[in-house]
């Protein structure tokens, strides 16, 4: 008889500490000790404070032990399972300068403003045992739509929800299921874009990885809703975790008859497949996905035709997130009216985001809509680490823009990020601070896109790289006003002229860090000069003569041998040959170095 | 081929078997065994034992069976208390299987402690 689960997260990013040798000693430790009867080890999907992990939670306490390490095993197995006695030194730090702690993940700031929808399973049953998913209601919903529903009613049901595109567009998914149903076709596809490609993004790995069938029943509901019986995902080959799941998943549905022929004995029939993708940027596009999905090179094309007309294979097909399907069997069972409660008046429910950045909890959080970016940033997201001064928040990723400090308190949805020059996009959320430079981030992201741009069309094939020029420029302190201009009036020509969203999103970052942060843009080109001390071209380091001891500390590290004097005497630095790494500011003792 | 029902058992034999998989609320009963040395070298792990069977037979919902260290009064050993929201806690003494299947069916279900099995 069970009395005791331990939860293990299984993640990406707790698996890379281990998490899964740590599973393996805990068995051993238990199975030592006599306990293996009695307690029951899972590994589950991501918990959400990826910063903290390993994550290991124990229940009936629900003490959840953080950065849990090999070490640790056998002081949890004989202290809490053997004796129930708390670790009290592994459980969650609330505050760093009290040492607050506490016991279970729901006391903590982190979770208390989150509502989990889509993440509903995550970290709570084992992914890859399709039980656990059938036990909190998992199937309820197929089984609810296929004999209970009409595919018009199931299609009313997620039109009335108001249920939006989570892979950041924001397109009513009613509508697209709409048109599909309405195309007269015999054969029609059912579609997961599973291709997350934004740098920092990590939600909907996380939900493949954490709870797979929740996305294998929304597509078969949607798949009775159009009226297709064939569903590919596309997910990329670099998510191994999620797709070794997802096929364990496909499979176990597959067997319990929940895929397959004639499911539940209504005659419906649905069959899934995956299709890897080898990770390119604009195969998260939806045409180019459906062309890779071909077996052919994943470049897209201009719409309309719409695939809800014309897609996959030339068939009427309909295209989802993996956040969106998650959202589906929720919806079914709890009703449009219950979706539509949260939120803001054109943007229903929650949206997952991965923080990540100058942030202490680094994670996965979901939050009703309308929620601030200030309670995502200081109330979850446990503020700015080291005291520093927020600067941005960067949403959307390479498509979308930077948020201000001056828009901290706009409620996030579709519309309100569109307004102010950013948008949802599929939910990455990266905050930097002061120490970031506005122009080295633009950058950033346009040597990614300028990287992944499939070359199809001129101007983002070309435009891009040219925007980058400008930048590089720029943060080298070479570049004119003029040249700020021309790279503005390029901008728009690029998002004017190109083919697909990568070209038409990809001069973004480069408008919105130029409508907020102008002045840094200015301080590059008129004054030669990095404010926040990161371009390297327009840096240099000063010794300040009065302050330095003459200790050698940083000759003896300067790996260029820049710096010359002698012992007891202020020391020098060539600037010629300097190559900035700052290994010199760092060693010194005296605070007697500077960059400028 | 899966049916509705069977789908609906999986659902409800997965459903006792993870119930546990939430921390207890201020509305749950809780019993709590000592499993200090003293209480388990006194034959604590077969109470505890016999107190999660028992719950689980009877499909309790709201109670949590969970352990802690020593109380301080090794010599009454095996120890286990019993909290009953709104009520004061019970605390038992000399605990075994037997007497923990009795303290679940008076005490947990009908609301009537044990009385003799009660520390004096």
């Amino acid at each position: 008889m069970i009395r005791s689960h331990i939860l293990v997260c299984g993640g990406t990013g707790c698996t890379s500490n281990k998490s899964a040798e740590i599973v393996a000693a805990l068995k051993k430790e238990l199975a030592a000790q006599g306990l293996d009867q009695e307690v029951q080890v899972i590994m589950t999907g991501c918990f959400g404070l990826c910063a903290n992990g390993p994550i290991m939670v124990v229940y009936p306490e629900g003490a959840c032990y953080n950065h849990v390490q090999l070490s640790d095993v056998k002081e949890i197995v004989t202290e809490h399972i053997l004796k129930g006695r708390i670790v009290n030194r592994l459980l969650h730090v609330e505050d760093e300068k009290t040492e607050q702690r506490v016991m279970s993940l729901s006391e903590t700031d982190f979770m208390k403003k989150q509502v989990r929808i889509a993440l509903k399973n995550c970290g709570v049953i084992d992914p890859e045992n399709i039980d656990e998913y059938i036990g909190r209601d998992g199937y309820q919903a197929l089984a609810k739509v296929l004999t209970e529903m009409t595919p018009e009613e199931v299609i009313d049901v997620v039109l009335k929800s108001g249920l939006r595109g989570r892979g950041g567009a924001g397109f009513p998914t009613g509508m697209k299921w709409k048109f599909a149903r309405a195309s007269q076709n015999p054969v029609k596809y059912v579609c997961c874009n599973a291709d997350e490609g934004d740098p920092g993004a990590f939600m909907d790995r996380s939900v493949l990885e954490g709870d797979p069938h929740s996305v294998i029943e929304a597509m078969a509901i949607a798949a009775y809703a159009i009226g297709s019986s064939q569903g590919y995902v596309y997910i990329r080959a670099e998510y191994p975790i999620a797709v070794k799941r997802l096929q364990i998943a496909i499979d176990q549905a597959k067997k319990y008859g929940l895929l397959g022929k004639n499911i539940f004995g209504t005659g419906f029939n649905f069959n899934l497949e995956i299709r890897l993708g080898a990770g390119a940027f604009v195969c998260g596009e939806e045409t180019a996905l459906m062309t890779s999905i071909e077996g052919k090179r994943g470049e897209p094309h201009p719409r309309p035709p719409f695939p809800a007309v014309k897609g996959l294979f030339e068939k009427p097909t309909i295209l989802n997130n993996v956040e969106t399907y998650a959202n589906i069997t929720k919806i079914i069972l709890n009703g449009a009216d219950w979706f539509a409660s949260m939120g803001t008046e054109k943007s229903k429910g929650t949206k997952v985001f991965a923080l990540g950045g100058k942030i202490n909890n680094t994670g996965l959080v979901e939050i009703p809509m309308g929620t601030t970016l200030r309670e995502v940033i200081y109330e979850i997201g446990g503020g700015i680490p080291n005291g520093k001064k927020f600067k941005a928040a960067q949403t959307g990723g390479p498509s979308g823009g930077c948020i201000p400090v001056e828009h901290l308190d706009v409620p996030i949805d579709y519309d309100n990020l569109i307004a102010i020059g950013s948008m949802m996009g599929s939910g990455g959320l990266i905050v930097m601070d002061e120490d970031n430079c506005m122009v080295d981030i633009a950058k950033f992201f346009l040597e990614f896109t300028v990287d992944e741009s499939c070359g199809k069309c001129t101007p983002c094939r070309i435009g891009n790289k040219r925007l980058l020029e400008y930048l590089d420029k720029i943060t080298s302190g070479k570049a004119t006003m003029q040249d700020l201009d021309d790279m503005e009036k390029l901008c728009y020509y690029i998002k004017d002229n190109s083919l697909c969203g990568l070209g038409q999103t990809a001069p973004n970052p480069v408008l919105s860090t130029l409508r907020y942060f102008r002045d840094e843009y200015e301080a590059h080109i008129k004054e030669h000069r990095c404010p926040a001390g990161v371009c390297k071209a327009l840096l240099h380091f000063e010794i300040d003569a009065s302050k330095c001891k003459g200790c050698t500390l940083c000759a003896r590290n300067c790996p260029v041998n820049a710096i010359s004097g002698n012992v007891r005497e202020a020391h020098k630095i060539d600037t010629a040959k300097c190559v900035k790494c700052g290994l010199c500011m760092a060693n010194c003792r005296f605070d007697a170095i500077s960059k400028k | 081929m899966k049916s509705l029902q069977e789908l609906n058992a999986i659902r409800e034999r997965m459903q006792n078997q993870s119930k546990d998989r939430k921390v207890a609320d201020a509305q749950s009963i809780r019993i709590v065994v000592g499993m200090a040395t003293c209480g388990i070298a006194a034959g604590a792990r077969p109470v505890m034992n016999a107190f999660v069977e028992e719950v689980a037979k009877r499909n309790l919902q709201n109670v949590v069976v969970s352990q802690t260290g020593c109380i301080g009064m090794c010599k009454l050993e095996p120890i286990v208390e019993v909290f009953v929201p709104g009520q004061e806690k019970v605390t038992y003494c000399y605990m075994t299987p037997e007497k923990a299947v009795k303290v679940v069916v008076d005490h947990i279900v009908n609301n009537k402690p044990v009385t003799e099995y009660i520390v004096k």
